[in-house]
C-alpha cells in the first residue's frame, strides 16, 4: 500500500504529492494507481504536483508511464499545480510529458477532466 | 576586479550517494547550499534537478559514489559546484551517452545530457571499469 | 628587503590603543572623514576601534605580506562593512580611503617616538607599516567598487522588473507587452513574472505581444517558444501577437517554428482569447440616449 493516499471523486482519482519521493515510492504510485483505475472504473486521473519543487526524468517518466496506462483503460490523466520553477525547468531539461493533459489547478483539472470524458471527440474518437 | 580566474572554495561537504533515499537527501542538500549560495528559485531548481538526474545515475549505474557539494567564487561571482565520484564500471561511450534519448537502463535517456543543459559548466571523466566522476557548476549572476 | 621581519607594531599597537584611537580620529576629522556630519562620531569612532584591535591580531602573527590570508580575515571584514556602508551613503571611495590612510601619521608618530635613535630600524618598521596600510587601503576601494557594482546590478534589475509589466486583460487573459530587446537576462525575469502572474490569476491564456520588439531572430524565437513550453506545461495556453509583415518574414525564412497560434494584434489575439473561453462579446444596439 503506498504512502501517498489516493481520492476518489466521483469518477476520479485524485492524488496528491506532498513529500519529496524517493524512486521506490513512486514506483509504488505508479502501480497503486493503475490497479485503483481498474478497481473504481475510473475514467479519469488527477495528479497534484503543486506541493513538487523538483520534477526530475524520473518523476516524468511515472508521470508519462501513468499517463499511457490510464490511456489504455480509457480514463484521462490530468497534471495540475506545476510550479514555474519546475515548468521552466522541464522545458531547460528537455523533458516533454507526452499523453499529459495540464491544468493550472484542481479546479480546473477536474473541468478538463469532464470535458474530455464527455465530450472525447466521438465514441471511439481521438483525444 | 577578477582574482586571475582562479577557483576559491569557500565551503565544501561530502556525502554518500547508494541509495534512493540518498538522492532524495541530495537534493535537500544541494538546495540548501545553492539558498546559501544566495541562488533565486529558478536557478536553484535547475541546479537541484541537474543534481538529481546525476546522483541517480551513481546510484544505478556507478553501484554507488560520494558527493563534494562546494560554493566557490571566480572573481565576483558566486556559484556551487558539484563533483559525483563513483568506483563503477564506468561509460564506453560517452559520446552516445551524452546525447538525448540515449539509455541503457529504461530512462527516459536526459540524465547527463539534461544535466549538462541545466548547468553552466559540465564535465565528465569516465575510465571503464575505473569509475566516472562528473563535475558540474551553476553561478550566481 | 624580507617582509615577515619581527617587527614593535603589534606591541605598540597593543600598549597604546587609547592613544592611537584618539590621534586616529582626530587625523580623520582633519581630512574630513565625517563628511559633514553623514556618518556619527559614535559610528567613526567605533568602526576606528574595531579596526584597530583587528589590526592588532593581525599584526601579531608578524605575516605582513598577504591580507587574503586568514589572520587578515577581521581587518578585511570590517573595511568591507566601512566601505559598504560609505557607498550606500553616496561617499567617494577616496574618502572611504582615507578612513585607513589617516592612521599612518599617528601610527608613525609613534614609530618615531620609540625608534627615532635607530634610525635603520625606524625605516623599516616605517616601511612595514605603510605596506601594510596601502594595501588595506586599496582593500577599502575595491570592496566599496563592490558595493557600488552591486547596488547598479540591483537597481538594473528593477529597471528590468518594472519594464515588463503583466496586464490582467480580462478574467483569464493576461497580457505582457514586450517593449525593447529580449536578451537571455531580461527573458529569464520576463519569463518567470509571466509564469507566476499566470499561477496567481489563474488565467489560462496568456497574449504575448512583440509590438516593441525590434528584431526577432532564431535567438528571441528561442526565448518565446520556451515561455509558451512552459506555460503549456503548467496549464495555460499562449497567443503571440505583434508579428509585423517583416517579422513575419524573417520568421518562415529562418525556417522558424513557433509552434504557436500567433497573431498581426493584440486586438485578435483578444478576440481569439475570447473564443477560446467560450466568451463572445455582443451587438447591444445603438446606446440609448439619456434624456
Amino acid at each position: 500500500m503506498a504512502e501517498i493516499p489516493v481520492l476518489k471523486i466521483g469518477d476520479c482519482l485524485l492524488v496528491s504529492i506532498q513529500v519529496d519521493m524517493h524512486d521506490r515510492l513512486a514506483m509504488e504510485l505508479q502501480d497503486d494507481l493503475t490497479n485503483r483505475i481498474v478497481s473504481e472504473r475510473a475514467r479519469g486521473v488527477m495528479i497534484d504536483i503543486s506541493a513538487l519543487e523538483i520534477v526530475d526524468s524520473f518523476i516524468g517518466r511515472m508521470l508519462n508511464n501513468i499517463a499511457a496506462m490510464s490511456r489504455v483503460l480509457d480514463a484521462v490523466t490530468v497534471v495540475v499545480g506545476m510550479r514555474p520553477a519546475v515548468a521552466i525547468t522541464l522545458v531547460e531539461l528537455g523533458l516533454s510529458l507526452t499523453g499529459v493533459r495540464t491544468a493550472l489547478n484542481v479546479d480546473k483539472g477536474l473541468a478538463l477532466i469532464r470535458k474530455a470524458i464527455d465530450d472525447p471527440g466521438g465514441v471511439l474518437g481521438r483525444r | 576586479m577578477t582574482q586571475g580566474g582562479c577557483l576559491v572554495v569557500d565551503k565544501g561537504e561530502t556525502i554518500a550517494v547508494r541509495t534512493s533515499d540518498d538522492v532524495v537527501r541530495v537534493r535537500q542538500a544541494v538546495r540548501a547550499r545553492a539558498i546559501e549560495a544566495g541562488f533565486g528559485i529558478v536557478d536553484q531548481t535547475k541546479l537541484v534537478t541537474a543534481a538529481s538526474e546525476i546522483a541517480r545515475n551513481t546510484v544505478d549505474y556507478g553501484g554507488g559514489g560520494t558527493l563534494l557539494i562546494e560554493i566557490v567564487r571566480e572573481g565576483t561571482r558566486r556559484g556551487v559546484q558539484l563533483t559525483f565520484a563513483d568506483n563503477g564500471p564506468g561509460i564506453v561511450d560517452l559520446k552516445a551517452a551524452m546525447t538525448d534519448g540515449y539509455t541503457t537502463g529504461g530512462g527516459l535517456g536526459l540524465g547527463l545530457s539534461g544535466a549538462k543543459r541545466l548547468s553552466n559548466e559540465f564535465s565528465i571523466e569516465s575510465v571503464p571499469g575505473k569509475g566516472t566522476t562528473v563535475t558540474l557548476a551553476r553561478w550566481k549572476l | 628587503m624580507a617582509e615577515d621581519h619581527a617587527t614593535i607594531i603589534p606591541q605598540l599597537l597593543a600598549e597604546n590603543e587609547q592613544t592611537l584611537l584618539r590621534d586616529w580620529m582626530e587625523s580623520q576629522k582633519k581630512s574630513g572623514a565625517r563628511r559633514g556630519g553623514q556618518i556619527s562620531e559614535m559610528e567613526l569612532s567605533e568602526a576606528s576601534r574595531r579596526l584597530l584591535a583587528a589590526l592588532r591580531g593581525g599584526a601579531a602573527t608578524g605575516q605582513f605580506a598577504d591580507i587574503t590570508a586568514p589572520v587578515w580575515d577581521q581587518s578585511r571584514t570590517v573595511l568591507e562593512d566601512a566601505s559598504r556602508s560609505h557607498a550606500t551613503l553616496g561617499l567617494t571611495p577616496s574618502e572611504t580611503a582615507t578612513f585607513v590612510f589617516s592612521l599612518k601619521e599617528p601610527l608613525f608618530a609613534l614609530l618615531r617616538e620609540k625608534l627615532g635613535k635607530d634610525p635603520d630600524r625606524l625605516a623599516h618598521e616605517v616601511w612595514i607599516a605603510t605596506m601594510l596600510l596601502d594595501k588595506l587601503g586599496l582593500y577599502t576601494v575595491e570592496a566599496f567598487q563592490k558595493t557600488r557594482e552591486d547596488i547598479i546590478r540591483r537597481q538594473q534589475q528593477e529597471l528590468l522588473e518594472l519594464s515588463t509589466p503583466v496586464v490582467r486583460l480580462w478574467e483569464g487573459i493576461l497580457a505582457l507587452p514586450l517593449i525593447g530587446t529580449l536578451d537571455s537576462a531580461r527573458t529569464q525575469i520576463v519569463m518567470e513574472s509571466l509564469l507566476e502572474e499566470i499561477v496567481t490569476s489563474g488565467a489560462e491564456i496568456a497574449i504575448i505581444d512583440i509590438t516593441g520588439v525590434p528584431t526577432v531572430d532564431t535567438l528571441v524565437a528561442q526565448h518565446l517558444i520556451k515561455t509558451v513550453a512552459a506555460a503549456r506545461l503548467m496549464g495555460a495556453d499562449c497567443i503571440i501577437s505583434g508579428i509585423r509583415p517583416q517579422i513575419a518574414q524573417t520568421i518562415v525564412h529562418l525556417g522558424l517554428e513557433l509552434g504557436v497560434v500567433s497573431k498581426a494584434t493584440m486586438a485578435d489575439a483578444f478576440a481569439l482569447a475570447l473564443r477560446q473561453l467560450g466568451k463572445a462579446v455582443v451587438d447591444r444596439g445603438p446606446a440609448r440616449q439619456e434624456v
